[in-house]
């Protein structure tokens, strides 16, 4: 008997530490898209939601609720199975990757050593629902927009693992807790800030936000992959793009921000900074990358495919290349790198 | 049709999508056939008449005044300039002229009527090509043009304002003060506007040399307006064969060179900029006096003198039941609508009625190029080609 408690208590604190996460990662999301809807609103001269709720902050409820009460179609030519599943595992893999996020010193579910190979692998799953949902449509819009996306996030997970590589190169370790604390002195934004721009570019790509939302052009494939979804099936798609947009700025932060570290903790500015938590340094963070994910949208066109693949091939493939072995040559020549004990 | 079947069988790697006609870059109801292979299209083939009224038809059995609202609902997004060329169309075949304060209200509101066409080409050109907010932005300053429209005719859209021999009324008090105001600032959104799209490195690369139209192939292909000026020939018909007091107000034609999408956008915000130009001065150059002839055998009497003129009455009559009569012999009255050559051939046998009411959309012959546009080039610039031919399907489907 006291064996099985034994091995049930973390159990239990493992779920309960799951709902911890997910609860605050799914309101997030919600409140994400009205953060998006205010922010572009403000910024095409309207008002955006304001009649649900106060300051319309009842907006991401009625909408989910709406898509809740939607019917839900499947095409008779799909395949359903593969339909049906598409939209969950998307939505599936955009929570679990949370599982390593460091949210501070101590708040983290699973501090594995390699939290960032995880994550890597996690966010190169993410292609698979875009493709099925693609394919298993058996509509020439959404197989268009299945296929966009895949070369589009495959391109760009290539030169966001070299940019991850540069980052590793600097801190010596794969778990993202020690990559945050590398990071006390000077964050990795300022030492590596091409790659930290190449990083942000490249992010825009793997969640097919603007400039990069090719896989969903409206104006060319009308929804791209999930041209022909509805309901549940549709709103897992949206959330779990927003979710993989909050994680992904969350990444940006841990590899370049300094996570959940203040900033400006020097001079009398420290014990000031130092009061305010570190999930809520975390949350400004995350919350200032989303701002400017939500300033290009307002802002910029769309880029054409052929110039999307150029753009990662021809010019952030060499450029992250580059600074990899600029990094690592410097890291060498003035013998800072990392004392790894390997 | 079995020979378009066994092309695409001989191609075993081209595919065909089907375009529309609900499609948000439809731009109404255009449905494109487009053959692909991959992302580049190989052929597309422009399917209209979804929306087709058949106002040719219709307009022969309305007098010449009922005909009227018809020219509104044509191109919806520059309703007065069809109503321009249709009371030109009919003035000309009864030979008279309106009052000089009449012509420069006309001018006046087919140049607003310019600003909202091209305000709304320009920017959801933009949204096509993927950039939202110049489109909501412009949104607004139309709603501004069209308050002004619904001040001078009641109507926001379709106006149903200029008459032969005027126009309906004149402008109310203050209406002339408010449009120079309105356009003293308007100069200030085309620069903000211009600050987010022009120099935008990603738009350039979305519109520079894509869907070049040589000159050649422009004048070939029936080209008017802007299309055909951006590819360099700077043809006008404001200048050309000015009508209306087009020759007595100062105004230059923007000229592209390069005859691609890019130069198509430029072409457009630099007429803008004109039009501002042309209104001000319609604006500060108006004369005081009747805003429609005073002949009440085709423009109706004012009301207070029906009330005391049997003879009044009976203009008034006869106007609104069989309309007036105009002499037979036909006409093809063109105007340099904000789309190109908007053109009516007008056949009148003697009566209160066209006989026949011929239509020329720029649209149309500008649809008609779109294949040759948008041939080898990626999906992508097939939609930024159908934005920036400027088309709208009332005018072509008609």
């Amino acid at each position: 008997m006291a064996d099985i408690i034994t091995y049930l208590w973390p159990l239990i604190w493992i779920l309960l530490g799951v709902v911890a996460i997910i609860v605050p990662v799914l309101l997030g999301v919600a409140y994400l898209t009205y953060y998006e809807r205010k922010v572009m609103s403000a910024m095409q001269r309207r008002q955006g939601p304001a009649l649900v709720g106060p300051f319309g902050l009842l907006q991401p409820i009625a909408d989910g609720l709406k898509l809740l009460g939607k019917e839900w179609i499947i095409p008779s030519g799909a395949n359903p199975v593969v339909f049906i599943f598409a939209p969950f595992l998307t939505f599936f893999l955009s929570l679990v990757a949370w599982a390593v996020i460091p949210f501070s010193a101590k708040l983290v579910l699973a501090d594995i050593n390699v939290g960032l190979l995880y994550l890597y692998a996690i966010s190169s799953l993410g292609v698979y629902g875009l493709i099925m949902s693609g394919w298993a449509s058996n509509s020439r819009y959404a197989f268009l927009g299945g296929l966009r996306s895949a070369a589009q996030m495959v391109s760009y997970e290539v030169s966001m693992g070299l940019i991850m590589v540069s980052v590793l190169l600097c801190v010596g370790s794969f778990n993202l807790s020690k990559i945050i604390d590398a990071q006390r002195t000077v964050w990795f934004a300022v030492p590596l800030f091409p790659m930290f721009i190449t990083y942000f570019i490249s992010i825009l790509a793997e969640t097919n936000r603007h400039p990069f939302d090719l896989p969903e052009g409206e104006s060319e494939i009308v929804a791209g992959f999930f041209t022909e979804y509805s309901s549940m099936n549709f709103a897992c798609f949206m959330l779990g793009e927003y979710a993989n947009m909050i994680m992904m700025s969350g990444v940006a932060c841990i590899l370049f921000l300094g996570g959940w570290l203040p900033p400006f903790n020097f001079w009398i500015f420290a014990p000031y900074v130092q009061m305010v938590p570190g999930p809520i340094w975390f949350g400004i963070k995350i919350a200032a990358l989303l701002f400017v994910f939500i300033w290009a949208r307002a802002t910029l066109p769309r880029y054409r495919y052929d110039q999307l693949m150029r753009l990662g091939w021809k010019v952030f493939l060499p450029l992250t290349l580059f600074w990899l072995i600029l990094t690592a040559s410097v890291l060498e020549i003035f013998g800072w790198l990392p004392k790894t004990g390997l | 049709m079995v020979a378009q079947l066994e092309a695409i069988e001989d191609k075993p790697n081209t595919y065909t999508i089907n375009l529309g006609p609900q499609h948000p870059a439809a731009h109404g109801v255009l449905r494109l056939v487009v053959e692909m292979s991959g992302e580049v299209v190989q052929r597309c083939d422009p399917h209209i008449g979804l929306l087709h009224r058949g106002t040719e038809k219709l307009i022969e059995y309305k007098t010449y005044l009922q005909a009227m609202p018809y020219m509104d609902r044509l191109d919806y997004v520059s309703p007065m300039a069809q109503e321009h060329c249709f009371v030109l169309a009919v003035e000309k075949l009864l030979g008279i002229k309106p009052p000089p304060r009449g012509q420069y209200v006309r001018v006046l509101f087919a140049e607003i009527t310019r600003l909202l066409n091209h305000l709304f080409t320009v920017t959801t050109g933009i949204l096509d090509v993927g950039a939202t907010t110049p489109a909501l932005w412009a949104f607004e300053e139309r709603e501004k043009l069209m308050e002004f429209h619904e001040r001078a005719c009641g109507a926001r859209l379709h106006a149903n304002y200029y008459r032969v021999g005027g126009v309906a009324m004149d402008l109310p008090a203050g209406l002339a003060e408010d449009i120079f105001e309105y356009m003293e600032t308007l100069p200030a959104f085309l620069d903000d506007m211009e600050g987010l799209v022009t120099g935008n490195r990603v738009f350039k690369q979305r519109t520079v040399d894509v869907g070049v139209l040589t000159m050649e192939q422009a004048l070939d292909w029936g080209c008017s307006g802007p299309m055909l000026r951006a590819s360099g020939v700077a043809w006008d018909l404001r200048k050309a064969q000015p009508y209306e007091i087009y020759d007595q107000l100062e105004f230059d034609i923007p000229v592209g060179k390069t005859g691609d999408c890019y130069a198509r956008y430029l072409v457009r915000v630099a007429e803008m900029r004109q039009t501002i130009r042309l209104i001000k001065q319609c604006l500060e150059k108006m004369p005081q006096g009747p805003v429609r002839l005073q002949d009440h055998k085709v423009t109706p009497p004012p009301r207070a003198e029906m009330k005391r003129s049997m003879e009044a009455l009976i203009h008034h009559f006869k106007l609104y039941t069989e309309g007036f009569h105009v002499p037979a012999g036909e006409t093809y009255t063109a105007i340099e609508g904000p789309k190109g050559e908007f053109a009516l051939y007008i056949v009148s046998d003697g009566t209160s009625r066209p006989y026949r009411c011929r239509i020329r959309a720029p649209g149309f012959s500008h649809l008609a190029l779109l294949d040759t546009l948008s041939r080898h080039h990626m999906l992508a610039d097939a939609v930024a080609n159908i934005a920036s031919l400027d088309i709208v399907f009332g005018e072509i489907d008609r």
